[in-house]
């Protein structure tokens, strides 16, 4: 009863002492995938199912009619979720492992919810794509790599699942492995990693398979400890939006003027040349506060206070980047965005727009196009459907906004952080679309009839998956 | 050592030191680690809601939670004061010494804090007494009542998605209507490190900085930054006696009743609350390391070890939510 009733054979996710990386994750696939007892058997077999969260799960599916532990009621926490047995909204799950933390966002997979599926992907640095052997690459598959491709999640994860069923085949694997990746490449995803599985027998999910013997890579745990997490932020252009400034006006510091915020990309060193965007003034990064101790260098994404040598009007919404890597300012905007809310966007619409810290008025002057994600346009890149009108819930689009006042946009291709931002209504708060400045895909003429072709797999009926 | 002494604003003991002190980690030079990743979230976090809200406060218990909130909070201003006051619900059935300790952290930062109590609602005739005599559903009336009176518009609560399956699904900033409620098929998707804080009159946004933290890091992040707690959640002798399987300690809530024997034990608490619904778990540990090896190897969630609340049916926490609760 009472007692906190430890396990005696010692847990899995061992304190490290708090030095153990963090990995986003984000899963895409359906019921029928097997996504569910994927993610069942990781947050099992890494000991995270604690003893009464499993006896809850068991007594709700006997409730339900059901005799083995339905392991989706983990993560459908919602009344209307379990009622209607399906998932509505990402739900985030936590494990360990001594050698990293993970965040599971376990996103839905049907074609309605694939706004939750892009807000899962966003903070991804990972994304793991379920398909059933005996299906192959299907619609959704296509989809789901789409859309991790769009948000540019770094590593992306083919599970070719239930390969017990398929008769652990290499050349089922094989040829559903080569199909993905030509059409993912194509997407621009840069790296992505097929391993063949089994979620309900356990193979290659967190132990090699003794079936497989064909298979030498590494199982989905292996690949989730082991995938490097960051980018080299050296290489990147240093971002610093300003979120709040730092003035005490006491006794003990009557001048500290600092400017706080979280590095976006890049690494910021006392002694660089800074320029200060929009207003263009420049100065020299005089000191780093790392959050109550001085530092000689921050990168991303630490939350550090950085002080300069000259007393500038910098306040919040303002960005600090190093002179040299300093990005051009403008009012015109073109992105690729996912409409979110369920009222359209439309030609015309006056919404804000929130980029960093800054949020400004904007206008949508042009939607030129809709992305079919689940449909090929000729050229690798998703088809497009010329002047939609407007974009509903779900679907993809390209839009041309002008802003009332300059943004220190980034291409999303540069900079995840940089490049993105919500459009929001002025009226009552509600967030309306996602946007990501710059060229999603490679670049694709429309077909003649807007409508233009079928996937690699050519099993699309004439409209497709169209969000 | 038993309970740690430093103050909240001792400075960390990793980060900082530059690639060579990470070379380390898995992930290159520049990757942070995991309580490093966390701590500059949730700093990011406070300084969102300090940079777009007018009147924000700190729900603040005295429970650990609640006391790393304060810690970031004072870090992510530093060197100049949090620029919020704090907020408590007191029930009328908390522990002594946890009231002891909210009251000299506030004192010790100089912050204002406002106390809303749920005895006074229950003097003035506005809130009845539950015939089980738990009043952490009471809450939530009180609470409102504050957020209205001092015309709070952001309102810091230290839940964390790896709680409960309602609170999983909640986001880092949650929209509360004029009556204070959770409307979970209207939540704004929540996308990068965009956080949209806009709200209309009468509305307030619940914001969650600890949201991706576990019990785990929350000791973690507590050991590293040698953060003083109040000293029930260390193990010590205290006389309790079992109902519903928790072994709850005597007080002027109501227990024991007829036929609870009341027993001493060597125990501690996973988590702080109305004395009522609050159990207390058999341990040894009696230090922060003892507490973290614990808590590592436990078998049971915190809220399932120590809420007789949660336990009322599958949907509770979603439908106080709804409510307005935390």
């Amino acid at each position: 009863m009472s007692s906190t009733d430890t396990d005696p054979a010692g847990p899995a996710g061992l304190p490290d002492g708090g030095d153990a990386t963090l990995l986003r994750f984000a899963t895409a696939g359906s019921v029928d995938d097997g996504k569910s007892t994927l993610v069942g058997r990781l947050l099992h077999d890494s000991k995270s199912v604690l003893a009464d969260q499993l006896e809850a799960v068991e007594h709700a599916s006997r409730s339900r009619g059901k005799e083995a532990p339905d392991l989706a009621l983990l993560t459908d926490g919602l009344r209307a979720e379990r009622e209607q047995g399906i998932t509505i909204d990402v739900a985030y799950r936590y494990f360990a492992t001594p050698r990293r933390r993970f965040i599971l966002a376990d996103t839905p997979g049907h074609v309605q919810y694939t706004r939750n599926m892009v807000t899962g992907a966003s903070t991804a640095e990972l994304a793991v794509v379920l398909v059933d052997a005996r299906n192959g690459v299907v619609e959704q598959t296509r989809r789901h790599a789409a859309v991790a491709a769009l948000l540019r999640v770094p590593h992306v994860v083919l599970a070719v699942n239930k390969m017990d069923l398929a008769g652990y085949q290499e050349s089922v694997f094989a040829a559903i492995a080569e199909e993905f990746t030509a059409f993912a490449a194509a997407l621009g995803v840069p790296e992505i990693t097929a391993i063949p599985i089994s979620a309900l027998a356990g193979d290659n999910v967190v132990t090699p398979s003794a079936t497989m013997d064909w298979y030498g890579g590494p199982t989905v745990l292996e690949h989730l400890e082991t995938v490097p997490v960051t980018t080299d932020p050296a290489g990147e252009p240093v971002r610093f939006p300003v979120q709040y400034v730092i003035r005490p006006q006491t006794a003990d510091h009557p001048d500290y003027r600092g400017y706080a915020g979280q590095l976006a990309s890049g690494v910021l060193r006392v002694g660089d040349p800074v320029t200060v965007l929009p207003s263009g003034r420049t100065s020299t990064v005089a000191a780093i506060d790392a959050l109550g101790e001085p530092a000689e260098a921050a990168w991303a994404p630490q939350s550090v206070t950085v002080l300069l040598d000259d007393d500038l009007d910098i306040s919040r919404g303002d960005m600090i980047v190093t002179t040299a890597t300093a990005p051009d300012v403008t009012r015109d905007v073109e992105a690729t965005v996912c409409h979110l809310h369920d009222r359209p966007l439309t030609v015309g619409a006056r919404v804000l727009l929130k980029h960093t810290t800054r949020t400004v008025k904007a206008i949508v002057k042009d939607i030129p196009s809709r992305l079919s994600l689940a449909e090929s346009g000729g050229d690798g890149g998703p088809a497009r459907h010329p002047a939609p009108g407007e974009l509903g819930a779900n679907d993809i689009g390209r839009v041309v906004l002008r802003t009332s006042e300059p943004l220190a946009l980034d291409p999303y291709a540069v900079s995840r952080r940089t490049g993105s931002f919500l459009l929001i209504d002025p009226a009552d708060g509600t967030t309306l679309t996602a946007g990501m400045s710059g060229d999603a895909f490679p670049d694709a003429a429309p077909g003649p009839d807007g409508n233009n072709g079928n996937g690699p797999g050519g099993e699309h009926d004439g409209d497709g998956w169209d969000f | 050592m038993t309970v740690t002494s430093a103050t909240t604003v001792t400075s960390p003991t990793t980060t900082t030191g530059g690639p060579a002190g990470a070379a380390r980690r898995t992930g290159g030079p520049f990757a942070l680690s995991h309580l490093d990743a966390l701590e500059s979230e949730a700093v990011h976090i406070f300084r969102e809601v300090g940079g777009e809200f007018e009147r924000p406060v700190i729900l603040f218990s005295g429970g650990k939670d609640s006391i790393v909130m304060l810690h970031l909070a004072l870090k992510a201003f530093a060197p100049a004061p949090v620029p919020f006051s704090l907020l408590h619900v007191d029930t009328g059935h908390n522990f002594p010494e946890v009231l002891e300790f909210r009251d000299r952290t506030a004192a010790r930062h100089g912050l204002r804090l406002h106390v809303a109590s749920v005895q006074e609602f229950i003097d003035a005739g506005t809130l009845r007494e539950r015939p089980d005599g738990t009043r952490n559903p009471l809450q939530t009336v009180p609470l409102l009542d504050a957020i209205e009176t001092h015309r709070f518009d952001a309102v810091f609560g230290g839940g964390r998605r790896d709680e409960e399956k309602a609170r999983a699904k909640e986001r880092v900033f949650s929209l509360r209507d004029e009556f204070g409620g959770w409307d979970p098929r209207r939540q704004r998707p929540e996308l990068w490190q965009l956080y949209n804080g806009r709200h209309s009159p009468g509305e307030h946004v619940r914001v969650f900085p600890l949201s991706n933290w576990t019990e785990l890091d929350v000791w973690q992040y507590i050991a590293r930054e040698r953060i003083e707690l109040p000293a029930i959640y260390y193990a010590h002798e205290r006389e309790v006696f079992s109902r519903n399987g928790m072994w709850l300690a005597p007080g002027e809530w109501g227990g024991p009743k007829e036929g609870e024997p009341v027993e001493r034990r060597r125990v501690r608490y996973r988590t702080v609350g109305d004395m009522s619904c609050t159990g207390a778990v058999d341990s040894g540990a009696g230090t922060i390391e003892a507490v973290i090896a614990e808590i590592a190897a436990s078998r049971l969630t915190e809220r399932g070890a120590t809420r007789a609340d949660d336990k009322l049916s599958e949907a509770a926490m979603e439908d106080r939510k709804r409510e307005g609760y935390f």
